[in-house]
């Protein structure tokens, strides 16, 4: 999780990723981010998230993009 | 609920009215410049009844007067002509007539039947706008249309001269719900005079058929007025222009010949009603002024002496007072038109003359 | 039927009648017989193409969902007797038993767009190409017409089939359904491009009448008819002007235009889209939002966001993400991290797929260069606007001026003129020219010359000016409110009276004031005899 959370601060260093939720509704995020963020994720934790799964439940929050990259690892 | 519903009814109260005064407030108003748009609607002040019924283009309208008729014959007649009016428009103008009244004669200017198909957007304003409302009406908008245009326009003349809203005028204001009057049971008066100098000449056409459309609409109007014991009485108004070509002549003979109508054409009886072209037009030949119209209206009064049995209204005293005050303002006009001409060189009662 | 024409309003009004007096589970039935019948009547001999699409993509969806409930039940009954590779590789199979029909589908329905769309256009170049080498013209052009709204009904199916095959929507449970979605009229024209997880909860019904939730929506539809016929039509007259006689107005005149553009522009498109949304309301269903202030944004990318936001969105969710995370993208991006460094590596995946997407997007409004290079300026000033970022922060970290009015004012102002002067491309509708023409911007002399009376001879009179001023001041008060609340809940809220004279004035002035009709030219009335 602390990996997850190094590359979004890598991103935006401003932003306190541990608990916002709302990382794409308030577009902290946007997608140029996103790309980056999944190719970051793919580098680190060897995974590939689908276009499909880009969708907001799963950026809102360090914790539920934490949750996809399990759910993928599987 | 129900308050909701009077509330919009009210609303709806509110709002119809005011796109009633708005329409009111937005139609032009012709009551200067081109004036002739005026002249339809100037019917319906009539309270008598006309024994001759005009109608047709400005060749009725210009060259015959019916004051002159009155005080020569006691006639009582009535111009419903208008600009460019197309034989469909006269047609469902006499429909539209008989409603009120059964003439004796009516006189038709065949020089419409050139126009087998509608013309101008323009002049079929000029025409329809001033009908009352009527089935008559719809039935000559429809004749009249232009592919592009709109029977609600017509409705609803709102629609179509909204954008007047950035050239209102005082007349717009002054004459919103009545018109100043202009004419002399139908008949635009011009005194002034314009010799003719050149008649451009003849072209040749390709077809002198006079189209199918304009045989049909003929044909109604013989129905109509026989039907109605009507007699039809048709005319070419003697004009030097625009050509009213031999072909199309020997057409209209043929026509009278073969449903047993009249026809004269007024152009072969210029000498024979003393009618000089130097001093009887205001411009160069088209139209006959105050001078000529008259001389027409006292010829043409004849020929109808001879051929029917119009009464001779003038010792009828609700008549005589009714035309007694038509009579007083045809010549007051007269007069000021000549005290304009030698003021100001011009006649400048129609606000801007637009030739 | 144009929205805006006597027509349309009839079609609109005996509809409504009609749907709200039939019985409720006919209603969408209802929607679906005016939405072929309007369509038949703009495009009659084009609607095989709408057809074809229709049936295909929902058959197809068909397959692709029963492949889906197959895997998802084969994979719960299996589940302890399956090992994890087991799993994988039936997965891997039910996804190529899916592919040939998810990519059968795709190509029927975009090959259909392609050459409708683009065969001309095509030949054109292939006749340029050879002409450049000497040599005569090889084809000529094919006698083909564009279906009506193809563009955004073979997008809105895509995006159907799509979300099928990403298991994200269960589709349309009948034909008939389906078919409505695809052809829903209120949209065909000019969007919202809808996604059906979003519109089908709204577009079957059953619709009681809500005299609220149709008074709002007749609301809107007022609002979208007098933008468009008192702001857009009216300044439509002068654009067209400008744009038809550059030689004549170029150097300042350009910049006028472009500003008078990117106005009559949003008038048009929000103004029907407004009407489209509005008419959904009226009916009960809800449309998405397709302009969010637009006008408001700080950068273009934020413009983006704002303005044909379903389109976006589709771009976005379809080819942008795909592209950008496929595997080839990753490899290549790892690959250049290793080749050229972090720094390389990481902007490659955005700025190529940026450029594609917007190469797309370009091409998606029409088949000609100028649409692409459109396309392109606006990729390319994104990127620009990406890489100058660390420029930005260090920039706000040594004035603060981030919260400051006036740097707002600049910002938008700054979009504003960006957007517009890209929008030129589709103004003048010549590459070569709209570079020409953006040069003269900064070049000319006659800048002064825009004072002296020349405005006024576009076709617009003074009260002409006042009146799209009046009306885009208007628009100003509606979307400053509309950043905090909803304005028609607002005027809801107020007395009666106030609240129907509002709506009163609206319908009064829009009557009056609306650039519609014949207009009214005194000289042809004119009464000549010949």
């Amino acid at each position: 999780m602390n990996d997850l959370i190094e590359i979004l601060e890598e991103l935006h260093a401003d932003v306190d990723f541990k608990n916002c939720v709302t990382l794409i509704d308030h577009n902290i995020l946007d997608s140029f981010d996103i790309i980056t963020l999944v190719a970051d994720i793919n580098s680190e934790f060897d995974v590939t998230i689908p276009a499909e799964e880009i969708i907001p439940e799963n950026f809102n929050s360090a914790k539920a993009l934490y949750a996809l990259v399990e759910r993928l690892m599987e | 609920m129900k308050k909701k519903i009077i509330l919009l009814s009210i609303s709806a109260i509110l709002l119809f009215g005011a796109l009633f005064l708005l329409e009111k407030l937005l139609m032009p108003k012709h009551v200067s410049g081109i004036v002739e748009g005026s002249l339809i609607e100037s019917y319906y002040n009539e309270k008598l009844k006309h024994d001759i019924l005009f109608v047709g283009d400005c060749e009725v309208y210009e060259n015959f007067s019916p004051v002159t008729l009155w005080e020569n014959y006691g006639y009582t007649s009535f111009i419903r002509g208008s600009a460019q009016q197309l034989i469909w428009q006269s047609y469902y103008l006499l429909e539209e007539t008989f409603e009120y009244e059964k003439p004796d004669v009516v006189v038709f200017n065949v020089l419409a039947m050139k126009y087998d198909t509608p013309q101008k957007e323009a002049y079929n304003r000029m025409t329809l706008d001033g009908m009352a409302f009527s089935k008559s009406k719809l039935e000559a908008i429809n004749a009249s249309m232009l592919p592009e245009e709109h029977m609600i326009d017509y409705i609803f003349p709102f629609l179509r001269y909204h954008s007047r809203w950035s050239s209102l005028t005082k007349d717009d204001f002054q004459y919103m719900f009545s018109k100043k009057p202009l004419f002399h049971n139908g008949y635009y008066m011009r005194v002034d005079v314009k010799p003719v100098e050149y008649i451009p000449k003849k072209k040749k056409l390709s077809n002198y058929e006079f189209g199918e459309f304009s045989y049909k609409y003929l044909e109604m109007m013989t129905n109509l007025c026989k039907e109605n014991g009507v007699e039809l009485v048709l005319i070419k108004s003697p004009t030097l222009y625009p050509v009213w070509y031999d072909e199309w002549d020997q057409q209209m003979i043929d026509y009278a010949k073969d449903h047993n109508l009249m026809y004269f054409n007024f152009i072969d009886h210029i000498e024979e009603a003393g009618i000089d072209f130097n001093t009887d037009t205001y411009d160069a030949g088209l139209h006959l002024n105050i001078t000529g119209a008259e001389k027409m209206s006292l010829y043409f009064g004849e020929i109808l002496k001879e051929q029917f049995d119009i009464i001779d209204r003038r010792n009828d005293p609700v008549y005589a007072e009714a035309w007694i005050e038509k009579s007083t303002f045809y010549y007051k006009m007269r007069d000021q038109q000549y005290h304009e001409l030698e003021t100001y060189g011009e006649i400048m009662m129609y606000g801007e003359v637009v030739k | 039927m144009l929205f805006t024409s006597y027509s349309f309003i009839v079609f609109i009004a005996v509809l409504f009648v009609l749907y709200y007096i039939i019985p409720k589970k006919y209603q969408w039935i209802l929607l679906l017989v005016a939405s072929y019948f309007f369509y038949g009547l703009m495009s009659i001999k084009y609607l095989g193409y709408i057809l074809v699409t229709t049936v295909t993509t929902f058959y197809a969806g068909r397959q692709l969902k029963r492949q889906n409930l197959y895997q998802k039940d084969y994979l719960k009954e299996h589940k302890a007797d399956m090992s994890r590779e087991d799993k994988k590789a039936f997965k891997e199979q039910i996804k190529k038993d899916k592919k040939i029909y998810f990519l059968a589908c795709i190509l029927v329905n975009f090959g259909i767009l392609a050459f409708t769309k683009y065969t001309n256009f095509v030949i054109y170049n292939v006749n340029h190409i050879s002409e450049m080498f000497g040599n005569d013209i090889v084809l000529s052009f094919w006698n083909i017409a564009l279906p009506m709204g193809i563009s955004f009904y073979t997008f809105k199916s895509m995006s159907y089939l799509i979300d099928i095959h990403r298991d994200k929507s269960q589709g349309a449970n009948s034909l008939f359904k389906f078919a409505l979605f695809v052809s829903f009229f209120p949209q065909i024209i000019q969007g919202p491009i809808s996604r059906f997880e979003h519109l089908s909860k709204t577009l079957y019904g059953p619709h009681t009448f809500d005299y609220d939730r149709v008074a709002f929506g007749l609301q809107r539809i007022l609002w979208g008819f007098f933008k468009k016929l008192v702001i857009a039509d009216r300044l439509l007259i002068a654009v067209n002007t400008l744009k038809n006689s550059p030689e004549q107005y170029s150097g300042g005149f350009v910049l006028v235009l472009m500003l008078m553009y990117s106005f009559e522009l949003y008038a048009d498109f929000t103004g029907g889209i407004d009407i489209a949304i509005g008419i959904g309301q009226v009916f009960g269903v809800t449309i998405e939002e397709n302009f969010n202030r637009p006008y408001f944004a700080k950068n273009i990318t934020d413009f983006w966001r704002r303005w044909h936001i379903t389109m976006g969105a589709w771009f976005r969710d379809y080819v942008f993400y795909p592209l950008s995370v496929s595997k080839r993208m990753l490899k290549l991006s790892k690959w250049a991290r290793k080749n050229f460094g972090d720094a390389i590596g990481r902007r490659l995946p955005v700025y190529i797929s940026t450029l594609i997407v917007w190469f797309t997007t370009g091409i998606w409004h029409g088949a000609s260069w100028n649409f692409i290079a459109w396309g392109l300026a606006n990729g390319i000033v994104i990127i620009i606007s990406l890489e100058l970022k660390p420029y930005y922060k260090w920039f706000h970290s040594k004035f603060n001026v981030a919260d400051k009015r006036v740097f707002h004012a600049f910002q938008i102002i700054r979009t504003v003129l960006l957007v517009s002067s890209i929008r030129l491309f589709d103004v003048y509708k010549n590459v070569p020219l709209t570079f020409k023409m953006l040069g003269s911007m900064f070049t000319a002399q006659n800048y002064s010359s825009l004072f002296n009376g020349s405005l006024l001879e576009l076709g617009l009179a003074m009260y002409d000016y006042v009146i799209v001023f009046g009306g885009l001041g208007v628009l100003l008060i509606v979307s400053l409110i509309q950043r905090k609340s909803n304005v028609r809940l607002q005027l809801a809220s107020k007395p009666v009276h106030i609240r129907h004279a509002a709506f009163l004035m609206l319908i009064l002035s829009l009557l009056v004031f609306g650039a519609y009709g014949a207009g009214y030219d005194a000289s042809q009335f004119i009464y000549n005899q010949f």
